[in-house]
């Protein structure tokens, strides 16, 4: 689960990921509005021949987008059990009541939760945080210390995942690893909680002691570009929030949240 | 040209110290973020068979754990003490578990930080950024709680019914006071006393203790 | 065209006028009343015992010590006549530990950083990287991704970074401290190469003497009220010796101890690993078909280099890591724990047959005080509580931890935490000792404490497996040497420093 490294074979890795995130927020504006099995059954129908389109099909069926299945249809199941009650009952226990609205709710969440979450997955995946930083920075001027400093603290992820094994091996030769899980992953956080802010005050003074931080401009070496293929990008986005809100109000389905 | 550039970095540093961010602020609050970051993204998950049966005792009651994703917010508040220090630890954290891979969508999950992380923020910044003992950190939990009650009920439980709004709200509150506010402040005490804050006021204070 | 990229900067000067520095929230100043000066392109090592304010000096040379808020400023610290916290950019530091320098995901890039906090053009920084590169010997593309380098290319990239924003002084923290010899070696010659090309003035601290001796050409050894020596190499080291090894400095040629042969009785075998594949991510060994022994009363060194899978043989044969295949079998010494598997045992059981020291302390530590720390193990086996001090105040006293027992054990020194997370193994009396780099970026004074410990140990029958890059360790302690090497051949070998048997016992 390295996040520091992205394959720059990827499709659509070139692309500067602040188009990427923009793309989806049409379609995620659209879907969370209304709440139809119909807008989000088809823009999950358009995502599926998006990607597919720009070869990312391969990554659309890894297990990185193993969890929106899983959690799809729980948050589905939830809604079917507890969501406003309207037509037929088939089920009542407790807080619990199964209805004809509440299955449609339930239908309509799973799916909407699979169609905002899929192409986000998916196009994070293709996301360098390099250049994801250099996009804040430079196409969007976001503070360069800031978004920076959050760069440079990535590069702690990986010592901090070892860390982790570590510490758990640590505890078993120390004898208390037999029992108390939670309170044992509390310690063990809080000696993780430690180790990385050192390791973060050590960083922050090697970046100090080259500049950074210091008055004065600041220069790029890597140029964040944003032209065409950007557009493009967030076009295609545009035009998958528009069929698919366009599908849900001419079927009649639309169904704004706070009506 | 290094004579131009120090003279105006002592006089920034001279203007307002204590709120101002230092170099050291900025990356401690981004590792603070990005360790609880996969902490997130691990309890995302692990999330499906936690929330299931906490569900099915009492549907509303999975926002107390999930009161677990507002932590980076409160901890990083109490830590650097500066304006906006638990907006951006919660969004760091939330742009990681994003960047890793989250169920709720990339763009979602930062939204979702955000709100979080700004419920924390504004009780700090309602007391001034001055005062950071233990009732202000369970108020920081319990207002981020409420973010998140609020986001939560609006864009993914669309429809539920009031007595689930209700007993999702609550839950959320209190698991943020206790979660987010509690653990972060018995967190930050142990961090002074180890010595790993020593170039924070949160740490410099305590040790003197 | 490197020579020219490297070398536009002039040499910078320093001088230290009654400085100190008075940590934030600490009563005593770090560094008080200190007179110094460094002419341009002098080469300096700094020595001094620890707490001398030897790194205060360094990161109040870089400017990186903070603002007022952090600390108190006593008198004047400057270089080429500016004070030194103006001075950014006009010298560089490179720090001990090579993983938490890293700025940036690929190589490239993190050499450009300084370059672009300097506000250096674009179009000119890509030349300077590459310069820089070359200058460091580290030939890779620029894409490379930085979490694939070893620690010393690690050491050597932070060095370049240092170099490519042309300092005229550049200062080093222990660079090598926590590098394997080759690595140590590695930055060394990268550091004389580049002190070479650009005429820099260098200032470096490192406690083991011999490594930089061919690059500088000053020492000065700081104590707690000043400069207490300061001369020429050669001068200083022969003038200062005595005071210099009580400070815990390595003198060349210097082994500060060295072990007599075992008067253990009654060697037994306690753990044999027959045909071990050893695998910290199960399914992916990092070596396969290990046999090895490890005797009572027997001091084994296991070495290799980095990535050979020592650490990871060693956290297996402790019962913490479950073998990838081949056998794992106890000795009658280890019985009654359930089962005859190791890694199966409860956590429990391993506290008096299998007691593990990791490499870095803080991994094992738990609680919020030297003395509960020590308790943690003897409360597991549920000793009463007369049993547990009796255990534990002859360890506190043998490791001179006494004064420390309400300590917060993350707040000790290096040294402390060492002996400290020793101490804990030894209050359940475990059978066998596994040590992962016991001797790593020790003094020499902590250096021979270690070293008389186990023995003394060894002496009483335990079976001690030390993995070690220490050759002075293996020369003067070890009974057996066990060599690991990464294409999977394994070597075993007599150690042979101590006079048992055809022991050579010359010290290099």
């Amino acid at each position: 689960m390295s996040i520091a490294t992205v394959r720059p074979d990827l499709p659509l890795a070139g692309i500067n990921p602040v188009a990427k995130v923009a793309a989806t927020i049409p379609l995620s504006i659209g879907l969370v509005l209304t709440l139809d099995p119909v807008s989000a059954g088809v823009a999950i129908v358009c995502e599926l021949i998006v990607f597919t389109a720009v070869g990312l099909g391969p990554l659309l069926w890894s297990p990185r987008t193993l969890p929106v299945w899983i959690a799809a249809p729980l948050t589905g199941i939830s809604m079917v059990l507890y969501g406003a009650p309207s037509g037929t009952t088939y089920w009542q226990f407790g807080l619990i009541e199964v209805s004809d609205g509440s299955i449609a709710i339930g239908l309509a969440t799973m799916t909407r939760v699979i169609a905002i979450a899929l192409p986000a997955v998916v196009l994070f995946l293709t996301i360098d945080p390099t250049d994801f930083a250099d996009g804040l920075a430079q196409t969007l001027g976001l503070p360069a210390r800031f978004v920076l400093g959050a760069l440079a603290a990535l590069r702690l992820v990986g010592s901090s995942i070892d860390d982790w094994r570590t510490l758990a091996l640590a505890r078993r030769a120390r004898g208390v690893a037999d029992k108390g899980v939670i309170r044992r992953s509390l310690g063990q956080a809080f000696a993780l909680l430690v180790l990385a802010i050192r390791r973060g005050g050590t960083l922050a003074t090697a970046m100090e002691s080259r500049g950074f931080g210091a008055p004065g401009p600041r220069t790029w070496a890597r140029e964040a570009t944003f032209g065409a293929p950007e557009w493009r990008v967030i076009a295609v986005g545009c035009l998958v929030a528009v069929v698919s809100v366009s599908a849900a109000i001419l079927t009649g389905a639309w169904n704004l949240v706070w009506s | 040209m290094h004579a131009t550039t120090s003279a105006s970095g002592s006089a920034t540093t001279n203007g307002a110290p204590r709120l101002r961010w230092r170099v050291v602020d900025i990356v401690v609050a981004s590792v603070i973020g990005v360790a609880v970051g996969v902490v997130f993204w691990a309890w995302g998950v692990a999330w499906g068979p936690i929330s299931a049966p906490i569900e099915a005792v009492l549907p509303g009651l999975q926002a107390a754990p999930a009161a677990v994703w507002l932590i980076a917010g409160v901890l990083g508040g109490l830590i650097i003490r500066k304006p906006g220090a638990a907006l951006y630890t919660e969004l760091v954290a939330a742009v990681v578990s994003a960047l890793i891979g989250s169920q709720w969508g990339g763009l979602l999950t930062i939204e979702a930080g955000l709100v979080q992380g700004l419920g924390a923020e504004l009780v700090f910044a309602l007391f001034l950024y001055r005062y950071w003992r233990f009732p202000v950190a369970l108020l920081a939990g319990a207002a981020a709680g409420l973010g998140m009650a609020i986001n939560d009920l609006i864009l993914w439980y669309a429809g539920a019914a009031p007595a689930f709004a209700t007993i999702y709200t609550v839950s959320a509150v209190i698991g943020g006071a206790l979660i987010a506010g509690g653990l972060s402040w018995l967190a930050v005490r142990g961090l002074a006393r180890a010595g790993a804050l020593g170039r924070f006021a949160a740490g410099r204070e305590l040790q003197a203790v | 065209m490197t020579g020219g990229a490297i070398a536009a900067s002039a040499p910078a000067s320093i001088e230290a006028r009654g400085w100190g520095w008075r940590h934030g929230g600490r009563r005593v100043p770090a560094v008080s009343g200190l007179d110094l000066r460094v002419a341009p392109g002098e080469r300096v090592l700094l020595l001094g015992a620890s707490g001398a304010g030897k790194s205060t000096l360094l990161h109040g040379l870089a400017g990186v010590l903070g603002g007022d808020d952090e600390g108190e400023s006593l008198g004047e610290l400057t270089i080429d006549g500016r004070p030194a916290s103006a001075a950014r950019g006009r010298s560089g530091l490179v720090l001990q530990d090579p993983d938490s320098q890293i700025v940036m995901a690929r190589l490239g890039d993190d050499v450009a950083f300084g370059l672009e906090n300097l506000g250096v053009p674009a179009d000119e920084i890509w030349g300077r990287v590459g310069a820089a590169l070359d200058a460091v010997g580290l030939r890779l593309p620029l894409e490379h991704s930085t979490a694939a380098l070893s620690g010393g290319q690690r050491q050597r990239l932070a060095l370049a970074g240092v170099l490519a924003m042309r300092p005229g002084l550049i200062l080093l923290d222990e660079p090598t401290a926590n590098l394997d010899p080759d690595g140590v070696h590695e930055v060394r010659d990268a550091v004389a190469r580049v002190a070479d090309e650009t005429g820099a003035t260098l200032v470096v601290i490192e406690h083991r003497v011999s490594v930089w001796m061919p690059v500088v050409d000053r020492v000065v050894v700081l104590g707690h009220g000043g400069v207490i020596a300061d001369g020429s190499p050669d001068d200083v080291l022969v003038g200062q010796a005595a005071s210099l090894r009580a400070a815990g400095v390595w003198l060349p040629s210097d082994v500060p101890w060295r072990a007599h042969p075992s008067t253990a009785r009654g060697v037994e075998p306690l753990m044999t690993a027959h045909r071990l594949d050893v695998a910290r991510v199960p399914g992916t060994p990092v070596q396969r078909g290990i046999d090895l022994r490890i005797d009572s009363g027997r001091v084994t060194a296991v070495t290799g280099p980095n990535g050979a899978g020592k650490s990871t043989l060693a956290l297996t044969m402790a019962g913490l890591l479950r073998p990838d295949g081949g056998r794992l079998e106890p000795g009658a010494a280890m019985a009654g724990a359930r089962g005859n598997e190791p890694w199966r045992w409860r956590s429990r059981d391993l506290l008096t047959r299998i007691g593990t020291v990791f490499q870095h302390p803080e991994h094992q530590f738990l609680m919020g005080s030297v003395l509960a720390e020590l308790e943690v193990g003897p409360r597991a086996l549920k000793m009463p509580p007369r049993e547990r001090r009796e255990r534990i105040e002859p360890l506190l006293t043998a490791l001179r931890l006494e004064a420390l027992t309400s300590a917060n054990p993350f707040t000790l020194s290096g040294g402390e935490k060492r002996r400290l997370s020793v101490a804990t193994v030894l209050a359940t009396r475990p059978r066998m000792l596994v040590l992962d780099e016991p001797t790593f970026g020790q003094d020499a004074n902590t250096w021979r404490e270690l070293a008389r410990l186990i023995t003394d140990l060894r002496d009483d029958g335990v079976g001690v497996i030390a993995v070690t890059h220490d050759e002075t360790f293996i020369d003067a302690v070890a009974d057996t040497r066990f060599e690991l090497s990464v294409d999977g051949d394994a070597a075993m070998s007599d150690a042979g420093g101590r006079g048992r048997s055809n022991a050579g016992g010359v010290s290099e």
